[in-house]
């Protein structure tokens, strides 16, 4: 079962709910494993601390150019979409990081002057933090495509445990990515006009895909009904709310995790795997 | 023209509110947001429309069921996983590459413009402004802060200083924000993720050889982390380091829809202006002053 | 000598474009006979125009190119291509062309 948690906007407590919402579950006697899926920044493993036993390397497939039987026609870089390639003075010029993996040119070329080969963008750190497994995913600087990483982590959803995914921010083709497989969707949103405004963005992306969800409010206070009020209209379950409160505060800018979290939206999480409704 | 762009690596860190600040203390405003995926300064600029223009990211797959004879070839070649067995494309997979078109044995498939969102122009106080709103699930994200970008070039002349909110994260949309500018400013928190994703987020800048200038926003949350990340910019020989104390305007000022220097008392106002002028004179001129208001 | 600017519109008149890769024409000038043709640049492509664009140029078989900013992926064309290119002025197409003879224009690549 895989249970994403998202937040529209970044620094909302996304990472806090999920590494603490893995933990929780764990405690609880169930097989629970926590991904870390914003690959881009992947900042659970601060928190959980695990011992890591493998690190993957994520590869890409690209373009190799035997340049002994290009005849330097074109063709490829005609056809490819992405503008990876150009042909100069009959030889190919390739641009890895514009190279979108497709495959294309290899079968255009009529010559067989292209095959593949593998290209690091990122790499796969699995672990423990004791029962718990743990997984991430991280781009190497640079590299400006962390897709392939996140469709990698989907081989390590094990059915039959509960998958915390740590999803991106944000509502692009990566969160899409990150969710299409997802039964449940916890949101995490904080009580501002721009908390709000990205809780919408994020509840239309898990709409269209039809995905389950409920919202969790951190940095709960005196503001809430901003939020309140948008769930109700849209008819959206609110999970459970995390106060501010310095202590919380502290231990994530230490990088722990929170002892006296407010368990409401976690039970509810748990009650809801019990019962059989995700 | 000058190029500052406003970065965080991590989200929430208070980008957004330090960028909206430096946006009312430039005279001569020209903004953008590129942080397409959550843009929220339109929220705070006040800001009127004149102009929306389609923005098309890319192509995808379109399918003529007349022609097709479900041979399966189009899936057996699709890497993304974006064509089912009934031969129907997931339009949020479709990486619009064209390998099905190319292998189709009937010429079946044509590959459509996708309509990705929408470039808005606006105009503000003094300016103008530029940002985009974006369909759910959008692909080349990096294209559409190209376009942005040429947009707000377009509203500017030679003395401008152009301010551009980018995302968080240094993936695509932050390559395409920070590409070109003359100085990044960094707004990190002092918290250990603060600081993982500062690190992160200075070597992008570094490979881009872009002036780094490191803003820690609620510094006094944590001492000892403020004094950590103090530690890594000096090991990195980053000379311009500036800090800014929590202020619980900063919540007050959102629900007024304005910017924290609006509140000339507030901690975070001081701090921030003085940040103002100190930006200005280190991207070398006067041009751009404006921080007596 | 076939000299390529980037350009705002389809004559000499018409201004440098600043950017390589999304400008709107390119204007391909012959030193020789004066005499010059024009492309449109697609302006729209989603991915790779830097690339797209040096392409185009570098099968007109240019010996010169003169814009305002050149991207890294272009650049590195242009290089290969062993195209020489430098740094026009914000004017009119004809004083660019102009300033290239006197050598008053900086080197790009």
């Amino acid at each position: 079962m895989n249970i994403s948690v998202l937040s529209g906007k970044g620094g909302t407590g996304k990472t806090t709910v999920a590494t603490n919402l893995a933990v929780y579950l764990s405690s609880k006697g169930k097989n629970v494993q926590y991904l870390d899926y914003d690959v881009e920044e992947p900042n659970g493993f601060i928190f959980l601390k695990p011992k890591i036993q493998s690190v993957k390397d994520v590869k890409v497939r690209v373009p190799k150019i035997d340049s002994d039987k290009c005849i330097g026609c074109g063709e490829c870089s005609k056809e490819c979409r992405f503008n990876a390639l150009a042909v100069i003075n009959k030889g190919v010029v390739l641009f890895e990081k514009l190279c979108h993996n497709c495959g294309l040119c290899s079968l255009v070329c009529k010559e067989n002057a292209i095959t593949e080969k593998q290209r690091k963008i990122g790499e796969i750190d699995i672990g423990n933090k004791e029962r718990l497994k743990v997984y991430r995913g991280k781009i190497d600087i640079g590299e400006p495509m962390g897709i392939p990483i996140i469709k990698e982590l989907k081989n390590y959803l094990y059915k039959d445990s509960i998958n915390i995914i740590d999803s991106p921010p944000g509502s692009s083709c990566s969160v899409v990515n990150t969710i299409d497989d997802s039964d449940y969707s916890v949101v995490v949103t904080e009580p501002t006009i721009f908390g709000l405004h990205d809780l919408e963005i994020a509840v239309n992306v898990i709409r269209q895909m039809n995905i389950p969800l409920g919202v969790i409010i951190n940095k709960s206070g005196s503001e809430d009904n901003i939020i309140e009020e948008y769930l109700n209209s849209e008819n959206i379950e609110l999970l459970g709310k995390i106060p501010f409160s310095r202590d919380i505060a502290k231990a994530y800018s230490k990088g722990e995790l929170i002892d006296n979290i407010p368990l409401g939206a976690f039970e509810k999480v748990l009650e809801k795997i019990e019962m059989g409704r995700l | 023209m000058k190029k500052l762009v406003v970065i965080s690596g991590k989200g929430g860190t208070g980008k957004t509110t330090i960028t909206s600040s430096l946006a009312y203390l430039s005279n001569g405003k020209r903004i953008a947001d590129c942080d397409v995926e959550a843009p929220n300064l339109n929220l705070l600029l006040n800001n009127k429309i004149i102009d929306e223009k389609l923005y098309v990211g890319g192509s995808i797959a379109k399918v003529d069921e007349s022609l097709c004879i479900d041979c399966g070839k189009c899936r057996e070649y699709c890497r993304f996983d974006a064509i089912s067995k009934e031969i129907l494309i997931d339009p949020l997979k479709c990486e619009g590459c064209g390998t099905c078109k190319y292998i189709c044995p009937k010429d079946a498939i044509k590959m459509e413009d996708e309509e990705t969102g929408y470039i808005y122009t606006s105009e503000i106080e003094k300016g103008n402004f530029v940002y985009a709103k974006l369909n759910i699930g959008a692909d080349a994200a990096g294209k559409v802060v190209t376009e942005i970008r040429k947009e707000i070039d377009n509203y500017s002349n030679e003395n401008d200083l152009i301010i551009i909110d980018g995302a968080p994260g240094v993936g695509c949309v932050v390559i395409a924000s920070i590409t070109n500018c003359d100085m990044a400013v960094i707004v990190t928190e002092p918290t250990q993720s603060g600081l993982s994703d500062l690190k992160r987020i200075f070597s992008l800048v570094k490979q881009f050889n872009i002036k780094p200038y490191v803003v820690i926003n609620k510094y006094d949350i944590n001492k000892d982390m403020t004094r950590e990340i103090k530690n890594y910019c000096k090991e990195e020989g980053i000379k311009n380091i500036k800090k800014v104390p929590f202020d619980s305007v900063v919540n007050k000022s959102l629900k007024e829809n304005k910017t924290i220097v609006e509140y000339s008392d507030s901690k975070a106002c001081k701090s921030i202006k003085d940040i103002w002028v100190d930006i200005n004179k280190k991207m070398g001129g006067n041009n751009y002053e404006n921080s007596n208001s | 000598m076939k000299i390529c600017l980037t350009a705002t519109d389809k004559n000499l008149d018409s201004k440098l474009h600043s950017r390589f890769g999304r400008c709107d024409y390119f204007l391909i000038y012959d030193s020789e006979t004066k005499e010059y043709y024009t492309l449109e640049n697609d302006p729209n492509l989603a991915h790779g125009a830097g690339v797209n664009a040096a392409q185009r140029v570098v099968d007109e078989n240019i010996d010169v190119l003169i814009t305002g900013n050149l991207g890294p992926n272009a650049k590195e064309i242009l290089l290969k291509a062993e195209i020489k290119c430098y740094k026009g002025e914000d004017k009119e197409l004809k004083r660019n062309i102009n300033l290239f003879k006197e050598d008053k224009l900086s080197n790009i690549c």
